[in-house]
């Protein structure tokens, strides 16, 4: 397979070019930028045969993008951070819409104060949405994850919004070689544009009128229905793609070390490799590190399988629920069993704060002793930052 | 939005959809034809597509079925050429 250097952003907008995209609305905002700067010189050059939108603003740029789709045409738009929060309402219109279209998430510290660095906030604030949310460590993640995001979002199963998440600058301005398939073969896998319905003015068609409660309940409990089964669709999708492609299957979640280790350490997104290499560090083969690619639908089912007989949990957020706990500890508690009870949350990473690989290391080190001593545990810790 | 499907906030709009919106009505709007000049306006704003103007066959009608008698058409009218009174 072709090799190029690509940074995780520019790996997206080649996976956008491949899928055959006809519509793209953008407006920029770092660390995004680079991905519909691409898109945009891909259009120019005639190398990509697609209508791109220089919108205003962000609400705009997701309301376009949802017209387009809504219209019969692939659509994809990608932001960050408070650009995200600014087409918010057009976030829930999609999935509410069950308009299927990608959007690239490359994440970033929400403000104030004003700040670039990524972490998780501006991603988890999209997760009560109705979204297929999907989130890449890694370039080469980024382009296989944002090709398939266009078949999950079509497939007839699941007619919903896909986004895939990459963490600002460490994965979306990083280079690193990634595999490409051959672009008219990831065409062909893409297919034909799938929707459940089109507004292009052939049929008497009104979308989003006055419903009574009941009629509003039922859909609604249908996307949370189709959304807890799209897991199945998504890992058959992956699988397809693997296999077609000859690259490896991960899964939902990726699991790193032993299956049958005594402890689990939790997390998603770049800072997954640091753990990887802190356990490594700390000489302990009954550790093991579990990625999350899937965050919703949460892979509840493949946690549940993966955590069966540990002792002890440890789950990293890089966001916080002000006022309780990470977002991703708070799935990964409802998902298991009352007798979990070792189950203790870092906090880390906010305002894209590096922390050092010996930092890792000594915050799982204090953590995996309290818990072979069997001793009482704090729920929720913070990594230490010095100024 | 009287929906038969479950998965999709989509509609299909089409006369008595909503149902026989008639029984809404407490005033209706009587067209007083020697004032029409068959412009369609009031068909174009009536919510419920009750009213029917057929500009060059110079033919106006309303279908007291679906009326719910809101009044918008006798508003709209450049020639006050409808009027609503009681039912
Ligand atoms: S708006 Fe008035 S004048 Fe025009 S068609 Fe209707 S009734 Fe006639
Ligand atoms: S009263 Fe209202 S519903 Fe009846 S014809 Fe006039 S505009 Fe239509």
């Amino acid at each position: 397979m072709r090799r190029e250097a690509l940074t995780g952003n520019q790996a997206v907008a080649m996976a956008v070019m491949y899928s055959d995209v006809k519509f793209v609305a953008a407006y920029p905002i770092t660390p995004q930028t680079s991905i519909v700067e691409k898109i945009s010189y891909f259009v120019e050059k005639g190398l990509m045969k697609a209508k791109f939108v220089n919108v205003e603003s962000e609400h705009s740029a997701l309301a376009m993008t949802y017209g387009a789709a809504l219209g019969g045409v692939r659509s994809f738009t990608a932001t960050s951070s408070h650009g995200l929060l600014y087409m918010h309402e057009w976030v829930h219109w999609a999935s509410r819409s069950r308009v299927p279209l990608v959007m690239a998430v490359v994440t970033r510290t929400i403000g104030p104060p004003w700040n670039i660095w990524p972490d998780h906030s501006d991603y988890m604030d999209q997760r009560d949405a109705g979204w297929i949310m999907l989130f890449a460590m890694d370039a080469q993640e980024a382009f296989d994850m944002t090709v398939q995001a266009f078949r999950i979002s079509e497939d007839e199963r699941v007619f919903l919004p896909v986004m895939v998440g990459l963490e600002g600058f460490i994965v979306g301005g990083t280079t690193m070689s990634v595999a490409l398939p051959d672009e008219e073969s990831v065409k062909e896998w893409v297919g034909e544009r799938r929707q459940p319905f089109v507004f292009d003015g052939s049929a008497n068609i009104t979308l989003g009128n006055l419903a009574s409660p009941e009629d509003t309940y039922i859909l609604h409990r249908n996307i949370h229905e189709d959304l807890l089964r799209s897991i199945e669709v998504i890992k058959e999708i992956e699988k397809d793609y693997s296999e077609t492609f000859g690259l490896p299957y991960i899964g939902p979640v990726e699991t790193v070390g032993e299956k049958e280790s005594s402890y689990a350490v939790i997390s998603m997104g770049a800072w997954s490799g640091d753990l990887a290499e802190a356990i490594k560090q700390l000489g302990r083969n009954d550790v093991s590190l579990y990625r999350i690619r899937v965050y919703r639908p949460f892979p509840c089912k493949e946690l549940r399988q993966a955590l069966s007989r540990k002792n002890g949990i440890v789950v990293f957020d890089r966001s916080i629920s002000f006022g309780s706990f990470g977002p991703l500890y708070m799935d990964v508690k409802a998902c298991l069993d009352s007798e979990y009870t070792n189950v203790v949350n870092v906090i880390g990473g906010l305002g894209g704060v590096d922390h050092s690989l010996g930092e890792y290391v000594s915050v799982l080190r204090k953590i995996l002793g309290e818990m072979d001593r069997e001793e009482k545990l704090e729920k929720q810790i913070w990594m230490e930052v010095s100024r | 939005m009287s929906t038969s499907e479950s998965r999709f906030p989509v509609s299909r709009p089409a006369l008595g959809a909503g149902g026989a919106t008639g029984a809404w009505r407490t005033k209706k709007p009587i067209i007083n034809i020697s004032l029409c000049v068959y412009c369609g306006l009031c068909d174009v704003y009536c919510p419920t597509s009750s009213i029917t103007v057929l500009t060059r066959e110079r033919k106006i009608e309303v279908n007291y079925d679906y009326c719910k008698g809101c009044g918008l058409c006798a508003s709209v009218c450049p020639r006050k050429a409808i009027t609503m009174v009681e039912e």
